[in-house]
């Protein structure tokens, strides 16, 4: 037991020293010398440590998904107008997803079968058809989404929605945002540093969806719009209200880039866009028929500024002037850049912590865990001597493993996790309890030195392992079925397990082996 | 110095007769564990902001708080349900307000009224800094805590299959059950101690019952050791050989946790402080459950399966 291979001692010795080689990104500056196969990398301190910004955003899909319909009802239409067939009662059931029509006369059946089928296509991957058609014998025609395609849809608007939030907080200067997906419907934004997030979070919550539309000057104000008109309130004084025409002249989908600037007669803050070569000549065209008339730029669903079309605007780019503060020039130019959301998103979770708060946190935590850990220090030092003092080694190098091991899955630290870690170490010296009970019972029985030693450690592994396992299997349950922030106590839990396991039994053993080869005492000091 | 053990918990060769208190162990735990459930539903646990949904904001006045004249403002702003509280300790709790707002119905909601609490701060305590802000929406805490349930719940599923699966059945049904006593107990003096409970504090509960796991499976395996060393020994005093033998390693690892936890407690601040209670109130439990709980049920559960022949003692009493 206590014979340890020149292999086998080595090994261990190079994986302590591994460990405290991984563990030094967290303690020092990176030297010059560290070689580049090896990884410098950090534990990332929790919100709670560091200060700064979470957002969990969760996607509106009803949204999305409301437009899309409308879209199939569109397309249905045209499509039975363009096979002239006769039909009432077209609506959208949005609770089915699906469009309904009836055909005037059961007879068409085939007709319209063969007019609608030609809308359905075929996605990408597993992404199935986009529309399910059925034609009943009493003429009910359905167009439904299928749920796979509703899936498949979901998918890439949140795909969609992570890259645009990337870009629109890449533009607005903060560094290292995380942003990631959380299961089927949400979005989580980290924002160290952060500590007033409002303009973030007005980044984030604007959809951005622009468009050029003209205004109806001819309509008389009223509570109803005319046919093919919408009412949309003005943006910075949203009593005030317009007609405008329904169809959308230019979208903002068309815009290839979106700088603010001055203008350089008025001094006044402007966006100044270009279009892509379909935008331009859409812009070209509508400008060039509506010279004199009143022009609509539009922000989800309100106007931001009315202006009268001076010429022909033909060179594919304009300017947007809406009397805007710097800051609202620079965050709308940014907006229209990284382009719209395909959704939108509402913040259902916020946590900010100010870098004081931070620092005070910081330091009562980590005086208290310090403090803790010394206390068990001492504790095992008085309760088991020399034994103690080797647990203690043990003890200190499971602390570099672990912070070797948690820096290399770039785990996340929150002083919750702290706590974890240090009660971990606590129980930790469980193993070294049980080993030393046992050589003190097999002393006490009688036994010479070595044999008590050797049977102490054979007896205690036993009982080491099933405690070990028992409650490394309860934390793998919780790993695999809790809820994020569960899940990161969960996984430092384990490593601290299996990082005891190692240098509670192992390394303890081969320290106690030297020792004994070195002194061969006549009795253990127990 | 320090190169021999300086002190013991008990001496060699303790033998305290632990299964004489079986009865008053099982009935003051029963008692305790009823009391926690009854805590339980009423008044209940006082749920953090994770499971509750709400708003809460640490706010730091330049000038010691005027309670009243923030509560106005609040009102004024249309947020009667603020809620006000100081908090920090010694000069500091002099300038530490913590607002807390109920959960709204949606998103949205929930931002206008943490806008609202700033514009409202701005007239009330003009230069007060925002220390933190929390929201958490509805739906989300819902997800939370069912989802933070079922994990616990599986846990303990595994816990029950591996002793099974290790020792007999009666070791397994005795460490569980004594598991949820233990767990029933620590929510009763969360809700005595008003202690919330969130995220952190369902770690801590896992916590502890990782523990309290590890001290049952400690005595359990050397019940088991010695159910084989000594053939003809009547279960109970068994028992009380395991206990009394393991007795200086369950006092000495319950002594480290404890000793690690108490610093937490005192000085931890108030991230971690409720953390800390409940594990040193769980390390009391879990260790005295191992011996007052867990032991007496494998000895009731145990008195037929384990020990056929031999356990008909004399002087003891079935215990059916």
């Amino acid at each position: 037991m206590l014979y340890f291979t020149r292999a086998k001692t080595l090994g261990i010795a190079a994986l302590c020293a591994l460990g405290i080689l991984l563990s030094l990104p967290n303690l020092a500056p990176r030297p010059g010398f560290w070689p580049g196969f090896l990884p410098w990398n950090q534990v990332h301190l929790g919100l709670d440590l560091r200060g700064g910004s979470y957002l969990l955003l969760q996607i509106d899909f009803s949204a999305v998904e409301k437009q899309d319909l409308a879209s199939v009802l569109d397309q249905a239409r045209q499509a039975m107008r363009g096979a002239t067939l006769g039909y009432t009662g077209l609506h959208a059931d949005p609770d089915q997803n699906a469009v309904t029509l009836h055909l005037l006369s059961p007879a068409d059946a085939p007709a319209a079968q063969a007019a609608l089928q030609k809308l359905i296509t075929y996605g990408q991957g597993n992404a199935g058809p986009n529309l399910a058609l059925n034609v009943a014998s009493d003429g009910t025609v359905t167009l439904t989404i299928p749920n796979q395609a509703l899936i498949a849809r979901r998918s890439q608007a949140i795909d969609q929605s992570i890259t645009i939030i990337q870009r629109r907080i890449d533009g607005s200067g903060v560094l290292n945002p995380q942003i990631a997906r959380q299961g089927t419907d949400q979005i989580v934004v980290q924002l160290p540093g952060v500590s007033d997030p409002e303009r973030i979070k007005t980044l984030i919550g604007t959809t951005a969806h622009m468009t050029f539309q003209m205004v109806d000057e001819t309509a008389t104000p009223g509570p109803v719009p005319p046919l093919g008109d919408e009412i949309l309130p003005m943006a910075d004084e949203p009593g005030e209200k317009m007609i405008v025409n329904s169809d959308v002249a230019v979208d903002g989908a068309d815009l290839t880039n979106a700088q603010a600037s001055t203008d350089p007669q008025t001094g006044q803050w402007e966006v100044v866009f270009s279009l892509n070569s379909l935008g331009a000549r859409e812009f070209a065209d509508v400008t060039t028929a509506n010279v004199g008339k009143l022009f609509a730029i539009i922000l989800d669903g309100k106007i931001i500024e009315a202006p009268v079309i001076r010429e022909p605007i033909t060179g594919g780019s304009g300017s947007i002037t809406g009397g805007f503060s710097p800051q609202r020039a620079t965050d709308l130019a940014l907006l229209l850049r990284a382009g719209a959301l395909p959704a939108p998103l509402n913040i259902v979770e916020e946590q900010t912590v100010g870098p004081e708060l931070g620092a005070d946190a910081i330091k009562a935590g980590a005086y208290s865990l310090a403090l803790g850990f010394v206390l068990v220090l001492v504790f095992m030092a008085t309760f088991y001597g020399l034994f103690g003092w080797f647990a203690n080694v043990a003890l200190v190098m499971n602390l570099f493993i672990m912070l070797a091991i948690l820096s290399v899955m770039g785990a996340t630290l929150t002083l919750p996790g702290m706590a974890g870690i240090l009660l971990t170490l606590g129980m930790a010296v469980d193993a070294n309890v049980l080993i030393n009970e046992r050589v003190r019972e097999e002393v006490k029985a009688g036994r010479k030195p070595l044999a008590a030693l050797e049977a102490g450690y054979k007896r205690a592994y036993g009982t080491i392992i099933d405690s070990n396992v028992t409650t490394l299997l309860a934390h793998v349950t919780l790993f695999i079925f809790g809820s994020p922030p569960v899940r990161g106590f969960a996984v430092t839990i384990c490593v601290g397990i299996i990082t005891t396991l190692f240098t509670a039994t192992v390394l303890v053993r081969l320290i106690t082996s030297k020792w004994y080869v070195a002194r061969r005492p006549a009795a253990l000091p127990v | 110095m320090f190169m021999r053990p300086m002190f013991r918990f008990v001496p060699d060769g303790t033998k305290i007769r632990f299964m004489n208190g079986r009865f008053a162990g099982l009935i003051v735990s029963a008692i305790l564990s009823t009391a926690s459930l009854i805590l339980f539903f009423y008044p209940g646990l006082n749920l953090g902001l994770d499971f509750k949904g709400g708003v809460v904001l640490q706010i730091q006045t330049q000038q010691p708080a005027d309670f009243s004249a923030l509560r106005a403002a609040l009102g004024k702003a249309g947020l009667p349900d603020a809620a006000l509280q100081s908090f920090g300790t010694g000069a500091a709790a002099q300038n530490g307000v913590l607002i807390s707002l109920e959960s709204r119905d949606n998103a949205n909601a929930t931002q206008t009224a943490i806008s609202e609490v700033v514009t409202a701060l701005n007239t009330a305590a003009p230069g007060a800094k925002i220390l933190s802000t929390q929201a958490i929406g509805a739906s989300v805490s819902h997800d939370l805590f069912t989802q933070g349930l079922e994990a616990l719940g599986l846990s303990f599923v595994m816990i029950l299959a591996y002793i099974w699966f290790r020792f007999e059945w009666q070791f397994a049904a005795g460490a569980v059950s004594t598991l949820l006593l233990d767990t029933t107990k620590t929510i009763g003096f969360m809700v005595v101690t008003r202690i919330p409970f969130d995220l952190v504090t369902i770690a801590a509960i896992l916590t502890i019952i990782g523990y309290s796991t590890n001290d049952k499976v400690v005595v359990y395996d050397r019940v088991r050791e010695n159910l084989r060393k000594y053939k003809t020994m009547k279960l109970r005093d068994l028992i009380d050989l395991s206990i009394n033998e393991t007795l200086n390693r369950t006092l000495g690892t319950s002594g480290t946790v404890f000793l690690a936890a108490l610093p937490l407690a005192l000085f931890g601040g108030t991230a971690l402080s409720g953390f800390a209670w409940i594990m040193l109130f769980g390390i009391v439990v879990g260790t005295s459950s191992s011996i007052f709980i867990a032991a007496p049920i494998l000895l009731f559960l145990g008195e037929r399966g384990l020990r056929r022949a031999s356990a008909a003692p004399a002087g003891a009493k079935p215990a059916r």
